[in-house]
């Protein structure tokens, strides 16, 4: 199987820590995959901003990457959701088809095969988790809470073999963290608003690292971290499966 | 001029511990629906069955409007249809004039607000009372609801006991709910027991009876319609169930939605005028035979008003249900308002994460997300954004759809945030961090990192 490392724009540009950390672990689970060059974007912040005929040349250029492999393994669940549901707005090719049937979030696809083979990891830490809105309620990575179905695994099925973590439910679990993509600019107060709500539920139950299988999400909350200088870390998934968190 | 929902949530934010507060009263509901849904193990089948008998009914509405007006008229019910809110509104002045009504009680009704109704038959002299307690308590103070289900959900109990004394003077400074509920139930029992005529809201209509279904918590439907001789509901052609049988599936789940009870207190159903009185049903298109012909948007009418999507919505609870200023606010409001003028709402899609709880909560599974993105683009295209937007969209495709513009660009941004004083960058015109550090640039990027150790 020909299988692909996709990387998100902001992971490249401002967290290549966590795609070292996807090649690192994909090495380690002797996966043979290829980082395809020349990638830029998902075309995802033209579209949510009302533009998605803006992004047709970065949905070709994405397509023209990945059409050649069985699989595509993509560092974010939002970008995923993206080309899976929102790549319906250019000609649907074979090519097109492809890519957009093959895509999923890494988390997931080594949730779903590779879990036992990964670790154990010491991580003797008080930790909570945030599955991005588009994982949790565009992929089902996990169950919703306004659902009445059985539970699925979701990200926390990933701490299967992580040692000595104490994982701590917040009070609003599903509640999104407020990024939204161009909404946390457009919409900058409120964004903020959810945000600060996230962490002082963080901070009130003394979590030392907020885990995410979005970066996007993360980006936003440690954003407000930083300028309030709380007392909280951010990483994502792949980093603590890695061991890699500094 | 209508206010942006941008503007106002930024006002109703600035005042942090009432935010709180709303959030939590809202969260509060939420959980409530949770419990209650959560009673029910075919919940989930309960709402794909709910979601199929108002497809069926919208792809066939023209045949059950046909069959609900021959039962209501045999049943003795004057029927009406009313194109639009301006005629609904004539025809509502007109039976009321044709029978001299100087007062109407009125129960729960978006659709009269939709409509405008109260203004319009105050501006002929009729005198319109509001029955329900929040829409009383709202009525009083001269706001529009806030929310569907709570109209005067973003009131503290402080305020409302300041009102009433202001115009019932009643006790100053006493704030017990059951107090000032009582208070409200003297001052309404007058006006029940006064009034020429009562108009309520549908919940649903069954085409096979040619009844209508109006759910309360108050009663106040049934007192008003029971004393006046003369009773009006009012409700858009949506509203409409095929049969009986199938309210046992939506009255299941409109209150555990709305308000996490199991059923609403009254479930009432008028079929026929009671003796020597007068029963009229004004149906009202209003643009919904528009929408009900768009592709992306006609499940939208799936809607049966229960609130959910507004108790659920991370932003409708943090910025009040004044500020989306649309006759329904939160999620659902949103993919509503811009059928109405799509120029006119063309902000209230992008006040959303696009998170898909309102998707998930909602009992009748209307794709509320996945419609706020749709009306995005239709939006995007029609040029009522600010042409910068566009500007800074076409610059920012150029960047993305070109890979040797995109490293070139995004190494000059990491070696401008490494080399530049923060300050730079963290200044009015970078929104983003106005309250957010700026990201740290790494060295290198990660495809810079992996080209180098591929070597």
């Amino acid at each position: 199987m020909k299988i692909a490392l996709s990387i998100p724009c902001f992971i490249d540009q401002f967290y290549p820590q966590v795609g070292v950390a996807a090649v690192e672990l994909l090495e380690k689970l002797n996966i043979d995959f290829e980082v395809p060059k020349n990638q830029t974007c998902c075309g995802q912040p033209m579209a949510n901003s009302g533009y998605e005929n803006e992004a047709i040349k970065t949905y070709h250029h994405f397509v023209n990457l990945f059409k050649d492999y069985d699989k595509t393994v993509m560092i974010s669940g939002s970008c995923t959701h993206h080309v899976q549901h929102n790549y319906t707005h250019i000609e649907q090719t074979n090519e097109v088809k492809n890519v957009r049937n093959n895509i999923e979030d890494i988390s997931q696809f080594l949730l779903n095969h590779y879990i036992d083979e990964i670790g154990p990891v010491h991580f003797p830490h008080r930790i909570a988790l945030h599955t991005g809105c588009h994982s949790l309620r565009g992929q089902r990575f996990g169950t919703s809470s306004e659902l009445v179905t059985e539970k699925k695994t979701g990200l926390e099925g990933m701490l299967k073999h992580v040692t000595g973590v104490e994982l701590v439910p917040l009070s609003r679990p599903n509640e999104c963290c407020g990024f939204g993509g161009t909404f946390s600019v457009v919409h900058e107060a409120i964004s903020i608003k959810m945000g600060r709500d996230k962490l002082n539920d963080v901070q009130d139950k003394e979590i030392e690292y907020l885990i995410s299988n979005d970066m996007s999400c993360l980006m936003h909350l440690e954003g407000i971290i930083k300028k309030e200088h709380r007392n909280i870390k951010v990483a994502h998934i792949l980093e603590l499966l890695n061991g890699s968190i500094k | 001029m209508r206010g942006s929902i941008k503007d106002n949530s930024e006002v109703f934010l600035k005042n942090e511990e009432r935010t709180n507060w709303h959030d939590k009263a809202l969260w509060f509901v939420r959980e409530k629906r949770d419990l209650a849904a959560k009673s029910i193990p075919e919940w989930e089948q309960l709402r794909e069955k709910a979601s199929a008998v108002k497809m069926h009914t919208l792809s066939n509405l023209d045949q059950y409007l046909i069959e609900f007006e021959e039962n209501a008229l045999k049943n003795g019910v004057k029927v009406h249809w009313a194109k639009d809110g301006e005629e609904h509104n004539r025809i509502i002045e007109e039976i009321l004039q044709s029978h001299q009504v100087k007062k109407v009680v009125k129960s729960k009704s978006m659709l009269t607000e939709e409509c405008h109704l109260n203004p319009h038959l105050e501006s002929k002299g009729i005198e319109v009372i509001d029955t329900d307690l929040g829409e009383r308590i709202i009525q009083l103070k001269k706001e529009p609801p806030s929310h569907i289900v709570m109209p005067a959900i973003h009131l503290k109990k402080e305020e409302v006991s300041e009102l009433f004394h202001e115009k019932w003077n009643t006790e100053k400074g006493n704030n017990d709910p059951v107090y000032l509920t009582y208070q409200a139930r003297l001052s309404l029992r007058k006006d029940f027991l006064t009034a020429d005529a009562a108009i309520t809201g549908v919940n649903f209509a069954v085409a096979e009876t040619g009844e209508v279904v109006v759910c309360t918590n108050e009663g106040n439907a049934d007192v008003g319609t029971h004393i006046a001789p003369l009773q009006i509901h009012s409700m858009g052609i949506e509203k409409l169930i095929p049969q009986r049988e199938h309210l046992g599936i939506f009255t299941r789940m409109l209150a555990r939605s709305a308000t996490g009870q199991p059923v609403t207190v009254y479930t009432s159903h008028f079929r026929k005028p009671k003796k020597e009185g007068e029963m009229h049903i004004v149906l009202v298109d209003n643009k919904r035979s528009e929408r009900l012909s768009k592709e992306k948007y006609w499940t939208s009418l799936k809607c049966i008003r229960c609130g959910a999507c507004m108790n659920t919505c991370p932003i409708y609870r943090r910025s009040g249900g004044h500020s989306y200023e649309a006759t329904i606010p939160g999620p659902i409001g949103s993919i509503l308002a811009p059928n109405l003028d799509t120029e006119k709402y063309s902000d209230l899609p992008f006040a959303s994460t696009l998170c898909g709880s309102c998707s998930d909560v909602c009992p009748v599974k209307i794709n509320i997300h996945e419609q706020l993105f749709f009306w995005r683009q239709d939006i995007g295209r029609s040029n009522v954004l600010p042409k910068s937007k566009k500007i800074s969209m076409k610059i920012m495709a150029g960047v993305l759809g070109n890979p040797a513009v995109y490293k070139m660009f995004g190494k000059m941004m990491r070696i401008s945030l490494k080399l530049l004083p923060s300050s730079i960058f963290e200044n009015k015109l970078n929104t983003w961090a106005k309250n957010r550090k700026m990201m740290e640039a790494p060295k290198e990027s990660f495809q810079e990192w992996y080209q180098k150790r591929k070597k």
